[in-house]
């Protein structure tokens, strides 16, 4: 389901450094189309290769207006059926309408920290340079426990 | 700034350049930083950057999210992993390079989940991390469940904490890399260019990480329309660490490996979850358990030697389902209904309702794309059975694949032959080029935590690398008005004819790079054993092939690009043929079916371990176009242990 951009919801990102769909996409797929030239609506972005997209959904995710969605792919599945999600800080809220009217919904988690949080060296043993061309460590000194007696040399 | 066709030149030097974002690159930032921070205290400063076409909060493999971690070793021992792997592998894997993932990986894991990542935990273990002893919840022996929809995002979080945003350029695409001008085996550079402005980027550094994952869209997929979007794995992975590595003269190995996932067809969502978890079966039309019914068959190429009751390899069993659809009694199904039934039997509503999620989460968290396809067509799993199908194959190194660069492994493993270790830990046979992920060949079954692993095993050594070379002062093989005039070439050859024609797509002097991907395409699919003759291909249809890919080689000094995006896509695509000539060429030089169920050489169908236990390794002159290949020998550092596949305890081919 490539995704499209809805006129009434997109704004171009206008009051951010960038716009986001285009900013995050993979793929380099969403485009601003500042003065409307490729698509008739000034300053809203589109997806402009839709037959390349892998509806991973970074875009829709993303998109602090929520005007992405995706339309599945329509060389391959039925119309009338979509799923959208409603991302936020620590969990994820997804809607699944059926194209016989069927919908779910599911909350899952998405991280167990603050967004912005992750510290990469907190606690951690600081790298020893003499031990560079050690390779059983890593600066972590975490290396899992070996049984040494099942290489065939031993 | 520049413009369109005349782009501002931008060179830069460095001590180690990272190339690519996904998690090798993720875990290279993360092991690096804290290096070169010990290295500057001691008088040594380093200057490191990372440059990745994407944004690496979403890029790479992982950049959807993942709903399992398939490489956690826990309770296993590293040397247990080594056996799984060359089982899988048919009997062929550089054991030292395996080896070295799996006593390092669980360090990765236990990072991602201090980050911030929920791992699920076993009954009574809620709240107590891995690290602290927590038991996770396994789908195999190997593969725990996660909450992933923000792997990517989480682990892209700490590496660029480790690395200073101010180090890391995003949507930079390098097509390069320059030799030095003294040691045409050294690199010395590399270029690209930016996807967002016209600039053209030339690094000169001491070492470099190439890793920017495997090949995609090399095959002609299943689905040709919008659809084509629509890859197992991600669409963006043109390709470039293979050819990028190639052309800079490195030695390739294993590339005619590939891998053919049977997935959930169309969607292509995982099936791990429901083989492993929920316990489900596969069946073909008539209701009949195949895989059974075909174990016998395995015999008649002499398959049965890597298979062993219920160890047998994931393109065996490809073998067996592919001889149902061959025969006429697909489809096959995977009773989703039944698996459900059975564990609700004993189920509250509650746990019913929760065990519903968990089959969607499934899927939400990595192949949204399935779920689509299922409310598209009202298939509730619970209720309907699913088809499942072979896919179009892709080119890889760190899933279920073993394509790839040959690297030097790390020198301490028990048994490690002169020829498996020549300098430092992850370096090609071209001085200062590391890999790392899908770039290493021979060693597949890394997933996402061991590639992490793998790209901080790379970063340490690159250091070791720039610190044991004080001196080294990279100069570039060729002079950089050279360079801009070749990444630039699509760009001109559209200025330069574009108003000759009145449809700007159709012109006898320039080829689009849609186009030329088709092209591919259609050579790969209906000569090197694609879908369409249901992966069997021969010497003749490989010779025919050859002779199409030449001329498709030559005709990529015709690609045009119409804007930056072109631009990408153009050289995306020249990154797919060079990777897929490759494949090509390894497969007409192995001369006996290695991996029955990923592709047969119609004209040997037998497995050979007599004259091709061994590893195959291929060499690029990109002056030349000439391919060179060989035979390299395989060393067992693993003892075989009594539950393995006779296959096991075969020796290596003399080579």
């Amino acid at each position: 389901m490539p995704t499209f951009v809805r006129t009434d919801k997109c704004d171009g990102c206008q009051s951010q450094e960038k716009p986001a769909c285009m900013y995050i996409c993979p793929h380099d797929l969403m485009y601003l189309d500042k003065n409307g030239s490729k698509t008739g609506h000034a300053m809203k972005a589109y997806n402009q290769e839709p037959e390349q997209c892998w509806e991973c959904y970074a875009c829709v995710k993303i998109c602090p207006q929520q005007a992405i969605e995706c339309r599945h792919y329509a060389d391959v599945v039925p119309l009338g059926a979509s799923v959208q999600p409603l991302r936020g800080t620590d969990s994820i809220l997804w809607t699944i309408k059926f194209r016989n009217g069927t919908t779910k919904r599911f909350k899952f988690p998405v991280r167990t920290t603050p967004e912005g949080s992750a510290d990469p060296y907190g606690g951690e043993n600081e790298a020893v340079i003499s031990e560079g061309k050690d390779h059983s460590t890593l600066f972590t000194k975490r290396t899992h426990s070996c049984d040494m007696s099942q290489f065939v040399t031993s | 700034m520049g413009e369109f066709g005349s782009p501002e030149i931008v060179e830069e030097e460095v001590d180690i350049l990272i190339i690519g974002g996904g998690m090798a690159c993720c875990g290279a930032a993360f092991e690096i930083s804290r290096w070169v921070e010990k290295a500057r205290e001691e008088g040594t400063d380093l200057k490191v950057k990372l440059v990745d076409k994407a944004a690496i909060s979403r890029s790479g493999a992982v950049a959807q999210g993942l709903s399992a971690i398939n490489t956690y070793m826990g309770e296993n021992d590293p040397s247990d992993y080594v056996r799984y792997v060359r089982g899988d592998l048919m009997g062929i894997v550089r054991e030292d390079l395996v080896y070295d993932v799996g006593r390092h990986v669980d360090d990765s894991v236990y990072n991602f989940e201090k980050w911030g990542l929920p791992i699920w935990k076993q009954r009574g273990d809620e709240g107590k991390s891995l690290v602290d002893g927590g038991k996770p919840v396994r789908t195999g022996r190997w593969q725990i469940m996660i909450n992933g929809e923000s792997y990517k995002w989480i682990v892209a979080e700490a590496a660029k904490k480790a690395l200073g945003t101010e180090n890391i350029e995003e949507h930079v695409f390098i097509v390069r890399l320059i030799t030095d001008k003294n040691d045409p085996n050294r690199v010395a550079g590399a270029a690209g260019f930016s996807v967002r402005d016209n600039r053209l980027v030339v690094y000169r550094f001491k070492c470099c990480l190439l890793a920017c994952g495997g090949a995609v869209n090399v095959f002609r997929p299943r689905s040709v329309g919008e659809g084509t979007g629509r890859a197992w794995y991600p669409v963006w992975n043109a390709g470039s660490t293979y050819s990028i590595a190639a052309e800079c003269g490195a030695e390739l190995t294993m590339m005619e490996n590939r891998f053919v996932p049977a997935r959930f067809k169309d969607g292509y969502g995982p099936v791990g979850a429901w083989f492993l978890l929920f316990k489900a079966k596969s069946m073909n039309a008539l209701g009949e358990n195949y895989q059974a019914k075909n174990v016998e068959d395995l015999k008649t190429y002499g398959y049965d030697a890597y298979a062993k009751g219920p160890k047998i390899g994931t393109c065996l069993r490809n073998h067996m389902m592919m001889k149902e659809l061959k025969e006429g009694r697909g489809p096959i199904f995977i009773d989703t209904p039944s698996a459900m039934a059975q564990l609700a039997a004993n189920m509250t509503p509650e746990e019913i309702k929760h065990l519903e999620a968990e089959a969607w989460e499934d899927f939400l968290d990595m192949t949204i794309a399935q779920c689509g396809v299922w409310a598209g067509e009202n298939i509730e799993p619970d209720k309907e059975m699913s088809e499942i199908m072979p896919t179009e194959p892709y080119l890889l190194g760190s899933h279920a694949g073993c394509a790839g660069i040959w690297v030097s492994g790390p020198e301490d493993i028990p048994g490690t032959p002169d020829h498996y270790h020549w300098g430092y830990n992850r370096m090609t046979t071209v001085a200062g080029l590391f890999t790392a992920g899908d770039g290493v060949g021979a060693s597949g079954h890394k997933f996402s935590s061991g590639s992490h692993s793998e790209g901080r095993i790379a970063a340490k050594a690159m250091v070791q690398y720039v610190l044991d070379h004080p001196d080294l002062k990279p100069e570039l093989g060729r002079p950089v008005e050279d360079i801009v005039e070749e990444l630039y070439r699509p760009v001109r050859n559209f200025l330069e004819h574009k108003d000759y024609t009145t449809a700007i797509d159709v012109n006898p002097n320039y080829i689009t790079p849609k186009m030329f991907q088709f092209r591919l395409q259609k050579i790969m699919d209906e000569y090197v054993a694609g879908v369409s003759t249901l992966y069997q291909t021969n010497k003749m249809m490989l010779e025919l092939a050859e002779k199409k890919l030449e001329m498709l080689r030559e005709d990529s000094l015709k690609m045009r690009a119409k804007d930056l995006h072109e631009l990408l896509r153009a050289w995306e695509n020249y990154h797919r043929l060079i990777a897929a000539f490759a494949h090509m060429k390894h497969i007409q030089f192995r001369e006996e079916t290695r991996y029955p169920g990923y592709y047969y050489r119609a004209d040997h169908m037998d497995i050979d371990d007599e004259n091709w236990k061994c590893f195959v390794n291929s060499k690029f002159d990109r002056h030349t176009g000439e391919w060179s290949l060989r035979k390299v020998p395989y060393v067992q550092l693993i003892k075989v242990s009594e539950d393995e596949p006779a296959g096991m305890s075969r020796p290596g081919s003399d080579c």
